[in-house]
């Protein structure tokens, strides 16, 4: 028995002792070659960028110091990032959620033993195949991502008498976009489809032997085996949201970008900012869905630690008991 | 609570209508189930719609496109669209290209995301910190921002215009959207339990061993999902395709495009075809027949690895 233990520890230690942790190096090589050959060069030089004025000639790339003047340009003379960024805002609150839970319910539905769900899930691959390129535009062109307008009339109206002004433009919208939303949730659909497909069916089976119902099944067993899918998905409509050539940010600087007057210097600070601005939404995700997990995993340890106790307090009075009996 | 339900299925009995209607412990109920198809389908109707579209008016001629009274059936299969959109696009050396450009990144770019998903997963290294940032950094910068400092890397190593624009960043992990890929087969792998490891290497697995023969048949589903995914974002790439690979101001003039470059320039490349030609003006069927064209191959394959992606799924259901 002790022989078996020292040996565990000694394979613990070579799995993923101090010492282990060298071969991560060797997985991660091809990775960190690209960093420094792809990544690290312009990266700095995005950075350097945005701090000049860059005038990109037939010779070559001419920069010009000018320190924080992009930024300060961008934050307090131009009116029309500000405005990008806030829609921009508007769209990730109401929309990320939307997506992401509208994937869920459509990846559970796919889950289902229903006849035909080959089929139905090859549809739902169109999405994944039909938003990422031009052929969306084309779409939109026709009016075919879009409800008919004169529902969106009706929509906006019932809307005004009971909100606030400025809330009512981008739920309108939302309603005006609620196909375009489901074109846009088909990456999330098809991951949550493979996670779900992992879920162990013995537990479910158990817990149905239990008495549990299938909505009690889905809280307490489904949620939380793909709650870190769900936090993928969040981060990922996110980005998404943020750089696809759709949002007014990127149009933005893509027309900065080719502006004489501004110039990439000027783009590349932009970039910057709004990639800032990503990286505190992204915070935010991961805290607010990051945060129920640990909450689970802190019950988890108590439930645990309780157990202990109580084995020990057990432990305790047999032998309590025991002796009493010697005695 | 069983007990009480009749055995023989008698659906015009109270208890069985119920049964018949909701469901019971084993089977849905024909109500759910209806309620479940009727919502599928209408998803389906909605992603069906537009490409449907696109296919039928694809194939109508130019009578057909001014008639209103056709609407969804074409009076006559016309294959002429879909020929000239063929010679618009230069299909026959287009589509070798398209693949080249799309199948060997989207390859490269799996294995080097499993590795490093793998090694963010299964160690604690030093930098980790360092990498997460730089992970999440490269997802969220556009890529408007590090475009000519790119391109300036790339001028510099000679590989404008070649395959390799695409594929030397792909192989060394830094391809299109790479972040995304590696954290879907970080989450495949965290899935796997140290005890499983543990157990492995008291029979004698070293750390590839365990990575080969435990870890990999774990992951095959988002082999598939990072293949799939990934060859669709190289396939629909325009911009950053027309930027590196078929930029035509580097002066070579037999660079290499894709079918979707073709497509962007589909009304300018059909002037320069038709010129002289009078009045032989680009109608819409025929640039809907180039749409239909550029995404039958992504379809074709989804149906082809489909299978295997439910396959291998369930078999790893199984092996836990």
């Amino acid at each position: 028995m002790k022989e078996n233990k020292t040996l565990l520890k000694k394979v613990k230690s070579r799995m993923f002792g101090r010492e282990a942790n060298w071969y991560a190096y060797i997985f991660l090589l091809p990775w960190i070659i690209g960093i420094a050959f792809f990544v690290i060069r312009p990266l700095a030089l995005a950075i350097y960028y945005s701090f000049c004025e860059v005038n990109i000639t037939a010779r070559g790339i001419v920069c010009e110091w000018i320190g924080f003047d992009n930024f300060q340009e961008i934050w307090v003379k131009d009116i029309n990032f500000i405005e990008q960024e806030l829609s921009f805002l508007i769209q990730v609150i109401l929309q990320v959620p939307i997506i992401v839970i509208f994937a869920l319910l459509a990846a559970l539905l796919l889950n289902t033993n229903l006849k035909g769900k080959g089929i139905f899930r090859t549809i739902f691959f169109l999405p994944v195949i039909v938003v990422s390129g031009p052929i969306i535009n084309e779409l939109q062109g026709q009016g075919a991502t879009s409800v008919a307008s004169s529902d969106q009339m009706i929509v906006t109206q019932v809307i005004s008498s009971f909100l606030p002004e400025w809330l009512v433009e981008p739920i309108s919208g939302l309603f005006s976009q609620l196909i375009l939303i489901l074109w846009y949730s088909g990456i999330q659909i098809i991951m949550f489809l493979a996670i779900l497909q992992k879920i162990d069916l013995n537990m479910i089976e158990a817990a149905k032997i239990d008495g549990a119902t299938g909505w009690e099944i889905f809280w307490k067993i489904t949620l939380p085996a793909i709650r870190s899918i769900i936090l993928l998905n969040a981060v990922y409509t996110l980005v998404y949201l943020a750089n696809s050539g759709t949002n007014g940010v990127i149009n933005l600087i893509s027309a900065a970008m080719l502006k004489a007057t501004r110039g990439y210097g000027y783009a590349s600070s932009m970039a910057w900012m709004h990639s800032l601005i990503v990286l505190v939404l992204l915070g935010l995700i991961f805290l607010m869905l990051k945060g129920k997990a640990d909450a689970f995993l802190k019950k988890q340890k108590k439930i645990a630690k309780e157990n202990k106790r109580r084995e020990r307090q057990r432990r305790r009075w047999e032998a309590d008991a025991k002796k009493r009996a010697d005695a | 609570m069983l007990k009480n339900v009749p055995m023989r299925k008698n659906p015009f009995s109270k208890e069985g209508a119920r049964r018949f209607l909701l469901g019971s412990y084993e089977e849905k109920g024909f109500l759910v189930k209806f309620a479940l198809y009727l919502v599928l389908i209408v998803i389906s109707y909605i992603y069906l719609y537009p490409l449907l579209y696109m296919l039928v008016t694809s194939f109508m001629s130019v009578d057909d496109l001014v008639n209103d009274s056709v609407h969804w059936i074409p009076t006559s299969l016309n294959f002429d669209n879909f020929k000239q959109a063929f010679e618009v696009m230069d299909f026959k050396n287009t589509i070798l290209d398209t693949l080249q450009l799309s199948v060997i990144p989207a390859a490269c770019q799996v294995v080097v995301c499993c590795l490093t998903g793998y090694a963010f997963s299964r160690y604690r290294f030093k930098g980790k910190a360092i990498g997460w940032g730089l992970l999440i950094l490269t997802f969220v910068l556009p890529s408007q921002a590090t475009m000519v400092p790119t391109y300036l890397i790339f001028k510099d190593m000679n590989i404008i215009g070649t395959v390799w624009a695409f594929v030397l960043p792909a192989v060394l992990g830094q391809g299109f959207k790479t972040t995304i890929i590696t954290l879907v087969f970080f989450l495949f792998f965290s899935q796997i339990s140290t005890s499983q490891i543990e157990a492995a290497s008291l029979d004698g697995c070293g750390h590839f061993k365990v990575f080969f023969y435990i870890a990999l048949p774990c992951v095959g589903a988002a082999f598939i999902i990072g293949f799939l995914f990934s060859l669709v974002w190289y396939w629909n790439e325009t911009y950053l395709t027309s930027m590196y690979i078929s930029n035509s101001s580097i002066g070579n003039t037999n660079s290499m495009t894709t079918l979707l470059v073709k497509l962007s320039q589909f009304e300018a490349s059909y002037k320069l075809l038709n010129e002289g030609n009078g009045d032989n003006t680009l109608n819409e069927a025929i640039r809907m027949a180039g749409t239909v064209i550029c995404i039958t191959p992504l379809l074709v394959v989804y149906f082809c690895l489909q299978k295997y992606f439910v396959q291998s799924v369930d078999m790893v259901g199984l092996k836990d």
